[in-house]
């Protein structure tokens, strides 16, 4: 199940890259990015901004899932079976279905096509999400694929899964761009509902394998922005031998609109200034890890 | 910036354009004083541009460096009546019209009505062109089928090579001596008119070396009053002009006053289309900057001054008035120079210099989008030449625009040039190829493909006007296949491209006939061994082009009739060609399910992909290695200027979900919007098209500033372009601003006045385009990262 396949992506590992998200993720962070990745099964979209509430996608609904409530028109999610049947009624194109069953060589040759891109640039293919644990086989097929096709591979995750998985997909990946949210595992909860703990040690356990490693913090102030957390953090990469870098990503409100469009809740997280807040974090972190720090992807 | 180019600049961007009267009226008394003697006709021009020459008002202005103007003053233009008899209404409407407006006092106005007009509004040119073609052809014209470049301005689009700085004009009319000779000795029956072009060259040559000994006196007078500092300055520009462009030139500031005089020599001969350019700065002038660098004569930031001041002279020279369909298709000030730098040497390797990058500097700094630029890259050039280009191009004015050298080199191969030629070649104007100094590459006019289009929907009729323009070709309602529905719109292209070329071939011999142009011939080989004029089948290679739009828009809207009508057959004939009648009123339903669910160009989509490379090879078909009256080619290439504006005002609805009215897409970019998957499946699409069987194509891709922020980012969009151009594209070019921007810049202009975009093939500051092609610019799709 692929949410969306972006090409051109810049900030997704080395050079110019296709990016695959696939959907499902075990974490549900508070101040996710890709809410529409999360669940596992395809999902609605709606943006109500563009809704004129004319009503074609009422009459379009297969299952009575629809109906206008003042102005605009209103979905009852348990009821919807996300079938996409008013996804073309709609003419201001307010509805989408976020995920879509992919075979392993349809993706391939969706990626092939940016192959000189990669070629030129260093660049290749990147599985994020979601999380690619969630789906391992499909992303083993995916790498494997890729692989045999001399095309650079990168796995995005958050590192919550069982290890015999991670170390599959070791196997067949250049690359791993690793998240290090939190490393008290009491705040890990809080705001992601799940413990570090089997992150963390899948990170031991992963450098040990030597492939390389950019760790990845996307930086959330007021939350992992404080210098006790970002030492620890530090601590935590300068003893690993196979990372590489260090990529502090600002914090961003892109999921918000997206998690509204989903009938879901999103924590609107004081954006303070994200950019100078990930810069000073930069800055800490520079003085002890020992490898590049970088901010943004 | 030093104080002087600061002050220059300011003046430059702050005087408003003005017509001058001067030029016409100069030119009139010459032809009224003329017309009983038995001059040739290009020893008259001659004569004509030794007069304008010997008689216009001449300007230094207060801090210059670099000096001449083609007017009395800065932003001062004069006008062609020879060319294009402006009338008063023409005059009455220029300083208020919304775009491009120029001022133009009383006296002009009484000039142009007392003496100019009655002279020349039988006489001119334009009069000549309409009253040759045929009623089809005006028809064809009206309809907005096709533009004509030369029916209020001359062939142009001419770059210079290196012979100027080597030979300067004493040398030229050496070559010319040698020729006369030659002639002299000849018995062949022509050998009376080439020694009379010949003459008249040789006169061209001494009226541009007396311009520069007018200025020379000029500066010398000015010096006794000046300031101990500017009387230094003024004296050596005195010095300058009395050497140059008569001589070859010892110094930088020769070889750049060389050239600049050489400019003023052909745009005061002629208002060409588009108007002269240098060409290769970097590779022509670098023996001077290397020596006077290294003998302690001029310093990097001195050297960058004189070129600063180059700069603003292109800028003080808005394109001279146009008016009518002339003034739609191409609405703006620039003149199209185009200042190249980069690309190769003469065995092929990698020619970037120190001059290079000081090039790339001075472009950064002036920010002026009348002065045109552009690296030539190959894949000799190094990454830092292209990364310094690109930390340029993100400053967001759209300079330089970017081209393939390497492509460019098997583009010049195809069409049967030189290994040396093309590799001393490059893009001039907005993207086309030219062989400089050895090569008359005249643009001719626009072609619109989704007009075609519209026409073969309905059986060769406008539905604009219920006329029948083109030929029957059946009624789109009883195809069977696409296929039947292609080949009819090739049958409608091959007539109108009949047509065009018909109408060209005359107007080209008008020129050659009527209007010679001896002091452009003199710089361009091989004018002067043949003995024959620029206009007339002295350059080596004469080529014409007639520019194809559209090629996003007709793709799409063919791709709609292929996918709905034939392939999976939702959408009938009949149901679609109403909904086009109707503009899509009361089709709202069908509108939004073309407009969703059409493969369209831009989206590395194959089904939409292959109808780009059908409708670029019928257009190749119809025109490529047709002969043109000078012993040269029709050649085919892809950009618009503004016309797709002006194209898009004259199509109605079309199958795409286009409704009537609507720009086109520009040059082979995508419809605006369409394109959805990002920038690599526009560069695969677009690189589906065979640029190196073109002679030019023009993509512009927006980019968010976000985007290139940071140099990882920078790098990554440098793989971008060597991809591109390792499938062989021709020219990219980037708009690199966010729509909020340009937004705020429509409400509020006044505090936008610097804010400069790339539009087609050049930037313009954003205030100086009408709303329609604001809009578009707005409409087109900017990449950006999620």
């Amino acid at each position: 199940m692929v949410f969306d396949l972006k090409r051109f992506a810049l900030h997704d590992g080395p050079g110019i890259r296709t990016t695959v998200f696939l959907k499902g993720c075990p974490l549900s962070c508070a101040w996710c990015h890709n809410p529409e990745s999360q669940r596992t099964e395809p999902e609605l979209l709606f943006w109500e901004d563009r809704c004129t509430g004319c009503g074609a996608c009422v009459t379009a609904c297969p299952v009575e899932a629809v109906a206008m409530a003042g102005e605009k028109a209103a979905t009852d999610r348990a009821r919807c079976t996300a079938c996409g049947a008013c996804v073309p009624a709609c003419p201001e194109g307010a509805r989408a279905i976020a995920g879509a069953e992919w075979s392993t060589d349809d993706l391939v040759q969706e990626i092939e096509r940016d192959l000189l891109f990669f070629d030129q640039s260093g660049g290749g293919v990147t599985l994020s999400g979601g999380e690619p644990l969630a789906q391992v086989a499909f992303a083993h097929s995916i790498l494997t694929a890729c692989a045999k096709r001399r095309i650079h591979t990168a796995v995005d995750t958050c590192g919550y899964g069982a290890w015999e998985d991670l170390a599959a997909l070791a196997e067949v990946t250049d690359l791993f761009l690793y998240d290090v949210k939190q490393t008290d595992d009491e705040l890990h909860i809080e705001r992601t509902g799940r413990s570090n703990r089997p992150i963390l040690e899948n990170l031991e356990r992963l450098d040990g394998m030597g492939r390389p490693i950019w760790i990845r913090c996307p930086l959330v102030p007021g939350y992992n922005d404080d210098r006790s957390t970002l030492d620890e953090l530090a601590a935590i990469v300068k003893n690993l031998s196979s990372v590489r870098a260090v990529h502090v990503l600002p914090f961003h409100r892109g999921g918000q609109a997206k998690s509204k469009g989903l009938g879901r809740e999103c924590e609107a997280s004081q954006e303070g200034d994200a950019h100078a807040a990930a810069n000073a974090a930069a800055e800490i972190l520079r003085l002890s890890v020992g490898v590049p720090v970088h901010v943004g992807g | 910036m030093t104080t002087r180019v600061e002050r220059l600049r300011d003046e430059t961007i702050g005087s408003a354009p003005t017509v001058s009267a001067e030029r016409a009226q100069l030119l009139t008394s010459f032809y009224r004083d003329l017309e009983t003697t038995q001059h040739p006709v290009p020893v008259q021009r001659a004569l004509a541009l030794a007069h304008l020459l010997e008689h216009q008002s001449i300007h230094i202005g207060e801090d210059e460096l670099i000096v001449g103007e083609r007017g009395p003053a800065p932003k001062v233009v004069p006008t062609y009546p020879e060319l294009c008899c402006h009338t008063l209404d023409d005059l009455q409407s220029l300083p208020t019209r919304p775009k491009t407006p120029f001022q133009v006092d009383e006296e002009a106005r009484r000039r142009y009505e007392e003496e100019v007009i009655p002279f020349w509004s039988d006489r001119s040119m334009r009069q000549h062109v309409f009253a040759a073609m045929t009623p089809e052809w005006k028809a064809a014209f009206d309809a907005g089928v096709f533009t004509e470049f030369m029916e209020q301005r001359a062939p142009g689009h001419a770059v210079l090579d290196d012979k100027v700085y080597r030979l300067g004009f004493e040398g030229f009319k050496e070559r010319i001596a040698k020729a006369v000779a030659r002639f002299e000795a000849s018995d062949a029956p022509d050998a009376a008119d080439r020694l009379a072009q010949l003459e008249a060259m040789s006169i061209c040559c001494d009226a541009i070396i007396r311009f520069a000994q007018r200025h020379a006196e000029l500066a010398s007078e000015l010096a006794e009053t000046a300031t101990p500092e500017r009387r230094e300055e003024l004296l050596r520009i005195a010095e300058v002009c009395r050497h140059v462009p008569r001589h070859a030139p010892r110094t930088f500031q020769e070889a750049l006053q060389t050239y600049w005089f050489t400019h003023l020599g052909a745009v005061i001969e002629l208002n060409e289309w588009d108007s002269l350019s240098p060409g290769r700065v970097d590779q022509w002038l670098y023996p001077f900057y290397r020596q006077d660098v290294d003998e302690g004569q001029l310093s990097p930031n001195s050297a960058k001054e004189l070129l600063a001041c180059f700069w603003l002279k292109f800028s003080n020279q808005p394109a001279p008035p146009k008016v009518d369909v002339t003034e739609e298709q191409s609405a703006t000030y620039n003149d199209f120079t185009l200042i190249n730098v980069g690309g190769v040497d003469e065995n092929g390797e990698d020619a970037v210099n120190e001059l290079s990058y000081l090039i790339l500097d001075v472009i950064e700094e002036m920010k002026l989008p009348y002065t045109g630029s552009c690296i030539q890259l190959s894949k000799t050039n190094p990454d830092r030449f292209l990364v310094r280009a690109l930390e340029v191009i993100r400053e967001g004015f759209g300079q330089p625009s970017v081209f393939n050298t390497d492509a460019i080199h098997q583009e010049f191969l195809r069409a049967g040039k030189s290994l040396a030629d093309a590799r001393a070649g490059g893009p001039s104007g907005c993207v086309t190829i030219s062989a400089f100094g050895k090569e008359s590459c005249v643009l001719t006019g626009y072609v619109n493909w989704p007009k075609v289009l519209e026409l073969t929907l309905h059986d060769g009729v406008d539905p604009q006007t219920g006329r029948q323009l083109g030929p029957n070709t059946g009624d789109p309602r009883s195809f069977a296949a696409f296929d039947e529905l292609f080949e009819a719109y090739r049958t409608q292209l091959d007539h109108f491209v009949d047509l065009k070329v018909e109408g060209n071939d005359r107007i080209a011999r008008l020129f050659a006939e009527r209007l010679p142009a001896p002091f452009l011939s003199v710089l361009v080989d091989d004018c002067i061994d043949r003995g024959r004029d620029y206009n007339d089948g002295g350059p080596r290679y004469p080529t014409t082009y007639i520019q194809g739009v559209g090629l996003g828009t007709a793709t799409d809207a063919l791709s709609a009739i292929r996918d709905h009508v034939f392939a999976r057959q939702t959408v009938s004939m009949d149901d679609l060609i109403a909904a086009l009648q109707a503009d899509f009123e009361g089709f709202e339903g069908l509108r939004t399910k073309l407009v969703r669910e059409t493969p369209c160009f831009g989206n590395d989509d194959d089904r939409a992909d292959e109808i780009a490379r059908r409708l670029f090879d019928a257009y190749f078909d119809a025109l490529d290695g047709r002969p043109n009256p000078n012993g040269g080619t029709y050649r085919v290439n892809l950009l618009p200027t503004t016309v797709h504006i002006y194209f898009g005002q004259k199509v109605g609805a079309l199958p795409n979900g286009r409704r009537a009215g609507v720009p086109l897409s520009d040059g082979i970019s995508p419809s605006q919007g369409a394109d959805t998957r990002g920038p690599t499946a526009v560069i695969r699409s677009v690189g589906k098209i065979d640029h190196v069987r073109t002679g030019g194509t023009l993509l512009n891709q927006r980019f968010l500033p976000d985007v290139l922020a940071d140099e990882t980012s920078l790098r990554k969009l440098g793989d971008l372009v060597r991809t591109f151009f390792r499938l062989d594209g021709h020219h990219i070019q980037f708009n690199v601003v966010d729509s909020e921007t340009l937004l705020r810049a429509q409400e509020a202009p006044e505090e936008h006045r610097d804010l400069i975009v790339r539009v087609a093939g050049y930037s313009d500051y954003f205030n100086n385009l009408d709303r329609e092609l604001q809009d578009e610019i707005i409409s087109r799709t900017a990449h950006e990262e999620v």
